[in-house]
């Protein structure tokens, strides 16, 4: 039994039965399938991220953040601005508490490198209704391009605990043609 | 050396029990069953909370329940449970004495203050940081104090296991290899000293940083190693209640491993890769490269998932080969049919490997897939797949073999049996559905740790989709079961050691039975002719359902905006 000391003395030379043997040789492969799935996605898909980063001071970023906007708003919406900037471009989002700012208004099938990080702790990005999640460090710039490919009017969620105001959270990238 | 050790024999076991471990093992389940109680119901407060109908607390106390939950269920009852399980495999199943029980009582005690200092800590208000209490949130001294001490008197029990180990071998009380339990169970122990070291590694300065002596702890430096400790603290989890399928499968049935050597290489591979895991958490986060991430979030290649999934074979295929060789040999499922299903030890310990399997498992396989992460990191969905582990995994295992522990080590008759016989129904469902709705809604995109996904005060206004919301409200009614099914057990459990009719000396309880005699199978030379067709299809079942799913996720993230 499992609760006793094996029977058999010598148990590592029993030999293992037909059945198990084949679960182990299945599972093996199913397991590599599953590693080699990942590395041929970064080939083949397009949905990765570029692990492109850099360490920023939370000003620093505050500061490009602004830039942005000082260049680009177009117009306001219940206290933020709306900023429109030239496909192509780098665009910044800062997380803090409790807004994800600015606004950003992106045209379809363009390209951005977005800015992520936060002035004060960590906070969540949750894109909806696409559900794309990214965490969000103060002191840490995450790049990635974006191709935004259906026009809408999309949500962001702070989906990281951040106090007592994360529910509130709630920015917004609106996605025109 | 040993002369002071009392010793009783079990009536219904044959084994040889020291008095000292006994009493140890008792007062650390019943420590585990409070805060099991405590904890619990601040999880279901948090349900409640987010069951879009109810909206039972306001934001700062569900912040506060949702803290105290993660803290009391995920960490003190498991672990206290663990202390018990590592007493109870080492020195009971090897009729050892337990060595230097002054020294397990003083980590008993050490936990308990512990405990009892961060749960004050948390309610009194001011760290309503999370369970995982990532930088630059700051919670007060007592907070990060509370879970040192607990874990410092944790890793004392674990030297006492480990010191019970050399006793026992030094003593020769038994022959030949320690039994396959108490191997797992040196599994969890060893993946528990390499959770506790990392959790002081980071735990300390945080605290010093707390306390104002240390000016800034690197968040993403925090979060790797905290998970170190938080991840790798589940797969102690997962070697414990894998062990204890195994030893309930032995009690119930006499059911023998189909072979040694593959279950025991099965828990090494926990050993060699499952400390990885925090690449789980690491992801979407900047400052890794992909290389990093694709290595640890498989375990090196899946290694640590085979272990898993062959635990996932020779388990149930054990308890089939030993039904069969008792003659329910007719087609595919007579042995599972006619399996004591009123029998809660094996009820629950049946379930929760089903669940484990089909819900935990897949789940967490999928979430960790580099790519796959990005649709679901801190979503809903997190959640989902850790209450299918750990709790319909874990809990459920634990309170399975707690069914066997009050008469067999407490000598008390089970109290209010048929309460019992449903018990792990009601609790398996409630938790079944749980996961399987925080999935579904976290599919949707709703964010955990989140007091209201109406965002009514929101200066910008969202709405989920109307599906999360039913999503929400099936899972609050899950635990609202889960909770009913959490009560029966205290009711039961409490009830019984307290005042179930203390057991004469060598009387035999009514409950549990004899095991039968260990079946002939798997012995040396019949491994040829071992028939498992029901495990088999079971397995194949599995199987297909697993890559289905990973491949469905698969589609779900093409469908999203190309990013690199």
């Amino acid at each position: 039994m499992a609760i006793t000391p094996p029977s058999e003395r010598i148990w590592w030379k029993e030999p293992i039965a037909k059945i198990e043997l084949s679960w182990i040789i299945i599972a093996f492969t199913w397991g590599l399938i599953m590693f080699f799935m990942m590395i041929y996605w970064h080939g083949a898909g397009e949905q990765n991220l570029s692990n492109e980063a850099y360490k920023i001071k939370p000003e620093r970023f505050a500061e490009h953040t602004q830039e942005m906007i000082d260049a680009y708003t177009v117009r306001n919406e219940s206290g933020f601005p709306v900023v429109h900037p030239p496909a192509g471009d780098d665009i910044y989002l800062t997380g803090r508490l409790y807004n994800w700012w600015p606004i950003l208004e992106l045209e379809k099938d363009q390209t951005y490198r977005l800015h992520l990080s936060s002035t004060d702790v960590q906070h969540g990005f949750s894109l909806q209704p696409v559900n794309i999640n990214v965490q969000v460090h103060p002191g840490y710039d995450l790049v990635f391009t974006i191709k935004p490919d259906r026009a809408g009017e999309y949500g962001i969620v702070c989906n990281e605990f951040c106090g007592i105001g994360h529910h509130l959270m709630v920015g917004k990238i609106y996605v025109v043609e | 050396m040993s002369n002071n050790t009392e010793f009783r024999t079990c009536p219904t076991t044959g084994l040889k029990v020291d008095l000292a471990a006994e009493k140890l093992i008792k007062v650390n389940a019943v420590a585990a069953v409070v805060f099991l109680a405590i904890g619990g119901l601040f999880g279901l407060l948090v349900a409640l909370t987010r069951w879009p109908e109810v909206h039972l607390l306001p934001a700062d106390f569900f912040y506060l329940a949702l803290t105290a939950h993660g803290l009391d269920v995920l960490l003190v009852w498991i672990i206290f449970f663990e202390m018990a399980v590592l007493y109870f495999a080492s020195a009971v199943l090897l009729g050892s004495r337990l060595a230097a029980p002054k020294f397990a009582w003083a980590g008993f005690v050490l936990m308990l203050v512990g405990a009892v200092i961060t749960n004050i800590v948390v309610l009194q208000g001011k760290s309503s940081v999370m369970f995982t209490s990532y930088v630059p949130l700051k919670a007060e001294p007592g907070f990060y104090l509370g879970i040192i001490l607990f874990a410092v008197g944790a890793l004392i029990g674990c030297f006492v296991f480990f010191a019970t180990l050399v006793v026992a071998r030094q003593e020769r009380t038994y022959q030949g290899s320690i039994p396959l339990v108490t191997f797992g169970a040196m599994t969890a122990a060893i993946i528990a000293v390499f959770t506790i070291a990392s959790g002081a590694i980071i735990l300390i300065p945080t605290l010093l940083w707390s306390l104002g002596y240390v000016a800034n702890i690197d968040p993403i430096l925090y979060k790797t190693i905290w998970w170190a400790m938080g991840h790798s603290s589940q797969q102690i989890n997962v070697a414990a209640h894998v062990s204890i399928w195994y030893a309930i499968a032995a009690m119930t049935f006499g059911a023998k491993p189909l072979s040694e050597k593959v279950s025991r290489m099965a828990f090494l591979m926990y050993i060699l890769f499952l400390q990885i895991a925090s690449a789980h958490h690491m992801l979407v986060e900047p400052g890794f490269s992909s290389e990093w991430k694709i290595f640890n979030t498989s375990y090196a290649m899946y290694l640590a998932v085979l272990g898993s999934m062959v635990h996932g074979m020779t388990v149930p295929g054990s308890i089939e080969a030993a039904q069969r060789s008792r003659g329910l040999n007719k087609g595919m499922f007579e042995w599972l049919r006619k399996a004591p299903w009123g029998n809660p030890a094996f009820a629950g310990m049946f379930m929760s490997l089903v669940f484990f399997g089909f819900i935990g498992g897949i789940s967490g396989v999928v979430m960790g897939t580099e790519q796959i992460n990005l649709i679901m990191h801190n979503t809903l969905y997190v959640p989902g797949h850790f209450h299918g582990t750990v709790v319909a995994g874990t809990t459920l295992a634990f309170m399975a073999i707690t069914y066997y522990l009050v008469p067999l080590i407490f000598r008390r008759e089970l109290m209010f049996m048929k309460l019992a016989k449903l018990q792990p129904y009601v609790f398996g469902i409630g938790v079944a559905g749980i996961s399987v709705f925080m999935m579904g809604a976290g599919t949707l995109g709703v964010s955990r740790r989140h007091w209201d996904m109406q965002f009514a005060d929101a200066v910008l206004p969202f709405d989920y989709p109307s599906a999360a919301f039913l999503m929400m409200g099936l899972n609050g009614m899950s635990a609202v079961l889960a909770a009913v099914g959490g009560i029966m057990f205290v009711v039961v459990v409490v009830g019984s050691v307290f005042f179930g009719r203390k057991l004469e000396k060598d009387e035999k309880p009514s409950y549990p039975e004899v095991p039968p005699q260990s079946a002939a199978v798997a012995q040396h030379g019949s491994a040829e002719s071992l028939k498992i067709p029901g495990t088999t299809m079971l397995v194949a079942i599995f199987f297909i359902a697993f890559v289905l799913y990973y491949f469905v996720n698969w589609k779900y993230l093409s469908e999203i905006w190309p990013l690199s």
